[in-house]
């Protein structure tokens, strides 16, 4: 678990990619593939192509389209906890 | 705040700087955005505080400016384990913005430019705990630190401290805001080690 000993400058606006090693802890597929749809605008699109702040605090993942908050990761002490309230749904890659 | 006064004898030795635990010291100020900087032109920029009968007060830049403010020396205690000690901002105490305010609640949702919300009780915006502020070492607060203008809070985690502050919602019930809903202390008290709920 990372605990942020040194000071982090926030790296924003990567692309979704950089989220690839934190969801692969939290699920089972390849995150970056799931297709993921924005409850605030109905932006539909995979992970990858979202934008995400990596922040000492947690990784914010935002919509491409509208900035409105998909996906919240913070790496708590007994675990990563995710907040998916921004997304409608979020569908695995198939097959 | 700590004010310190020197008496004739000249400078006293540097008393030991108490930092609370978990923390280290540094002399950098780590920026953490959770989102785009908002651009917030003091033209446009305006602050609201709602009483809980949704009552509204806003006030203009120039009306902020028109207010007295405050020179703030004080250490600041971030979450993520930094400290950033005497660190000296200009603002306006909220004291005087809620001075004339009518309200019961206890619980306040502070609300940015962009959307960032975290909850504090109303007492520790109160009796010289915290302010809008709008100066950082003598300049106008940077954009990426907040500007044009934030809340201070030191004595809570920094994340409290709200930067591009918009509006105070003054609530009878306490209401999570954007960390304390993702698993931060509702809090958090830097002394006490409040980081997560
Ligand atoms: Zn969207």
């Amino acid at each position: 678990m990372t605990t942020h000993d040194a000071p982090v400058h926030d790296r924003p606006t990567l692309d979704g990619s950089a989220l690839a090693g934190l969801l692969s802890e939290v699920y089972a597929f390849d995150a970056t593939l799931a297709v993921v749809r924005c409850a605030s605008c109905g932006h539909t699109d995979v992970f990858a192509r979202a934008t995400v702040y990596l922040t000492a605090m947690g990784a914010v993942v935002r919509c491409a389209t509208c900035t409105a908050v998909l996906l919240v990761v913070v790496e708590r002490p007994d675990g990563p906890r995710v907040s998916a309230s921004g997304a409608a749904w979020v569908q695995a890659p198939g097959g | 705040m700590a004010v310190v006064t020197r008496g004739f004898g000249g400078r006293r030795p540097e008393p030991e700087h108490e930092i609370p635990p978990g923390q280290f010291v540094t002399d950098d100020f780590p920026v953490l955005s959770a989102g785009p900087t908002p651009n917030v032109d003091e033209s446009r920029w305006e602050l609201t505080v709602r009483t809980e009968t949704g009552e509204g007060t806003s006030w203009s830049w120039e009306q902020l400016m028109a207010l007295p403010a405050e020179d703030v020396e004080t250490d600041i205690h971030c979450v993520t384990h930094w400290s950033k000690l005497g660190t000296t901002w200009r603002g306006v105490s909220l004291d005087t913005l809620l001075a004339d305010v009518e309200t019961s609640a206890e619980f306040v949702m502070a609300r940015s430019y962009g959307g960032y919300t975290t909850n504090l009780p109303l007492q520790d915006l109160l009796d010289g705990q915290a302010w809008v502020a709008f100066e950082f070492e003598g300049e106008p607060l940077d954009p990426v630190h907040g500007g044009p203008a934030r809340l201070l809070v030191p004595h809570l985690y920094f994340w409290k401290s709200a930067k591009w502050l918009r509006g105070l919602d003054l609530m009878d019930d306490e209401d999570l805001g954007f960390w304390e809903q993702n698993g931060y202390h509702a809090y958090g008290d830097p002394w006490l080690e409040q980081r997560y709920a």
